[in-house]
């Protein structure tokens, strides 16, 4: 899986549990929390979904790398080609 | 017995099938747990379910769903609870509040959703008080009733800071002691901060038909995420190692084991079912009377156009539990038709609904014939007691038209929840963190501390959140 393709995987997790929030135009080095209206609620979700749809584990004190889409794909993509391998 | 359970063994089994129970359950559900819901009722909803006399709908409680926002409103109580569900906010079919009033003798305030009547009542009212009732507001704003580290303080206590009129605290006091406090004449300044965010900022709504509509929206997501629920079933007791829950024996004779029990049933009702003794708390359970008066036509018709009317004629704000039966200084009145459902949308008949305080141990003690005809001696008390607030209604042409009456008392409360004394609020003191004596055993709902039906579903999925899918 490339970064991009990683980051796709987050940003439809994202219009699964916010469908109420636009994606367009998000900025991948900025912080999602300063751009959308997600909460630590949210993120959990995010981590769930993770688990339950690609078998991924996120720590709770990993949770802070997924604060932009860019650290999203730098912390994850390793894991989902670890998982996939 | 009936047919076993589907498993011997769950990851969680959440006690209790009302707002709580079921918001936890689905959570859980959500992210594959195996849940167990059980009920000892045989309808969901809890303390605000519903049920059918004579071919009518009546909800158990449901005045207003509070936290109401307008669709689209940011980072608000409601917003975040769909969100958590995925419950599409149309499931819920919200239509806002016409407007409510704060009645004293001598005084009104008003208020509609948003803010800006209610300030603007202040400042007519109490002109000399609106600096600080608009400080207030701002320390309101800024105070995060979340933060577990800080200490639990009186409102009233608060509220010397910024109100010098005790007439202007009691006003304030009254709707957001009536709608969600646990405690005699006061109420702990976070849960004072919940409140006047969720019924003075935001406001008041109601599905068209009643809270059905939002256990509706409830159950569909419960069977959606795999939730299996076990009706007319109570937990008979929760064995323990003493400190673990090992198992949980349910009335119908089964037993199940689960790696975490989610219990909505009460502190000490818990207590109780893990056979220990309730300790002895901070004050009275308050508990309430409700009447419902049913009648041809609309209220607005007979000259009511409000939808909740908190009233008190005494020259004190007294919120407590009564050594009268009921309570008739004070009390809530709530007309169900007047929400702004949209033009031909509307119930069939006229509702007028009153509440008040009530002595738990006096109703507890009649016998059948005495509490009978005691429910229509203060029926009639307390129809006069509230409508001395209604000027413009026409009382009497109501009663020409009324073709059904129902009234519940605190033994009604316990009967169908429960909830010992026939609580509404719960116990005085609250576990903020849903923690118990035992490690694998978290209360959510009434004595977690989040109240009213989206307190209620806020509680039910943080701590299902927090004490289960946080922990992995
Ligand atoms: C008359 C009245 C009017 C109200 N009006 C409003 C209103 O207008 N707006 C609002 O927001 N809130 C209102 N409320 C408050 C609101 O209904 C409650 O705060 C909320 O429903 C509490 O939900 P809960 O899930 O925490 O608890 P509950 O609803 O009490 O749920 C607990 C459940 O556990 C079950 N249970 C107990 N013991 C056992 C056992 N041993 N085994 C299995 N099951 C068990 C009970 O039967 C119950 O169903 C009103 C309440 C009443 C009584």
């Amino acid at each position: 899986m490339t970064k991009e393709e990683c980051k796709q995987v987050v940003l439809d997790i994202i219009s699964d549990i916010a469908p109420d929030e636009s994606l367009d135009g998000l900025k991948h080095d900025v912080r999602l929390r300063d751009q959308l209206d997600l909460d630590s609620m949210d993120f959990l979700d995010i981590v769930m979904e993770l688990r339950k749809q690609h078998g991924i584990e996120v720590p709770e004190e990993d949770y802070p790398q997924l604060a932009s889409l860019d650290s999203c794909a730098e912390y994850l993509t390793p894991k989902f080609n670890a998982v996939s391998a | 017995m009936g047919s076993p359970p589907k498993r011997s063994h769950y990851d969680a089994v959440v006690i209790g099938c009302g707002m709580a129970g079921l918001a936890a359950a689905i959570r859980l559900a959500m992210f594959d747990r195996s849940v167990l819901v059980v009920e000892s009722h045989n309808a969901p909803g809890g303390l605000n379910s519903f049920y059918a006399l004579q071919g009518r709908k009546f909800d158990v409680g449901l005045h207003a769903v509070t936290n109401f926002v307008p669709p689209g409103a940011r980072g608000t109580p409601l917003g975040k609870l769909l969100r958590q569900l995925r419950i599409p906010r149309e499931a819920l079919d919200l239509s806002e509040q016409v407007s409510s009033r704060i009645a004293f003798p001598g005084v009104d305030l008003r208020f509609r959703n948003g803010f800006r009547e209610l300030a603007e009542s202040v400042a007519a009212a109490f002109p000399e008080e609106i600096d600080g009732f608009t400080r207030l507001r701002d320390h309101v704003a800024a105070y995060d009733p979340f933060d577990a580290g800080l200490e639990v303080r009186s409102t009233r206590s608060v509220l010397q800071a910024f109100i010098r009129s005790p007439l202007l605290t009691d006003m304030i006091l009254c709707p957001l002691l009536y709608y969600g406090s646990a405690r005699e004449n006061d109420i702990d300044f976070d849960q004072f901060v919940i409140l006047w965010r969720s019924i003075f900022e935001e406001g008041f709504g109601r599905p068209l038909e009643g809270v059905r509509v939002v256990i509706r929206a409830l159950l569909d997501r419960a069977r959606a995420t795999g939730v299996e629920r076990r009706m007319k079933c109570g937990v008979r007791h929760l064995h323990s190692d003493g400190s673990r829950i090992t198992a949980v024996e349910l009335e119908d004779g089964y037993t199940v084991t689960a790696d975490r029990i989610i219990s909505t049933a009460g502190a000490p009702e818990t207590a109780l079912l893990c056979g220990e003794t309730a300790a002895p708390e901070a004050g009275p359970r308050l508990s309430f009377v409700e009447t419902i008066t049913v009648f041809d036509g609309q209220p607005k018709n007979f000259g009511a156009e409000e939808t909740i009317i908190f009233f008190n004629a005494a020259p004190t704000f007294a919120y407590e539990r009564p050594a009268d039966p009921v309570d008739l200084r004070s009390g809530v009145i709530c007309f169900p038709n007047n929400y702004e459902y949209g033009a031909e949308r509307q119930l069939e008949e006229g509702f007028f609904r009153v509440t008040a305080l009530a002595n738990y141990a006096y109703w507890k003690g009649l016998d059948e014939a005495t509490y009978r005809s005691e429910k229509e001696a203060w029926y009639r008390r307390m129809q006069s007691a509230a409508t001395a607030f209604l000027p413009g209604f026409d009382w009497a042409g109501v009663e020409a038209k009324r073709r059904f009456v129902d009234m519940f008392t605190p033994r009604t409360v316990e009967k169908f929840t429960r909830h010992l004394d026939g609580a509404v609020y719960g116990s005085p003191v609250k576990t903020r963190d849903g923690t118990t004596a035992f490690g694998n055993l978290f209360l959510a709902g009434t004595d977690q501390g989040f109240l009213g039906i989206t307190g209620a579903m806020l509680s039910g999925i943080s701590m299902a959140n927090r004490h289960v899918l946080a922990g992995g």
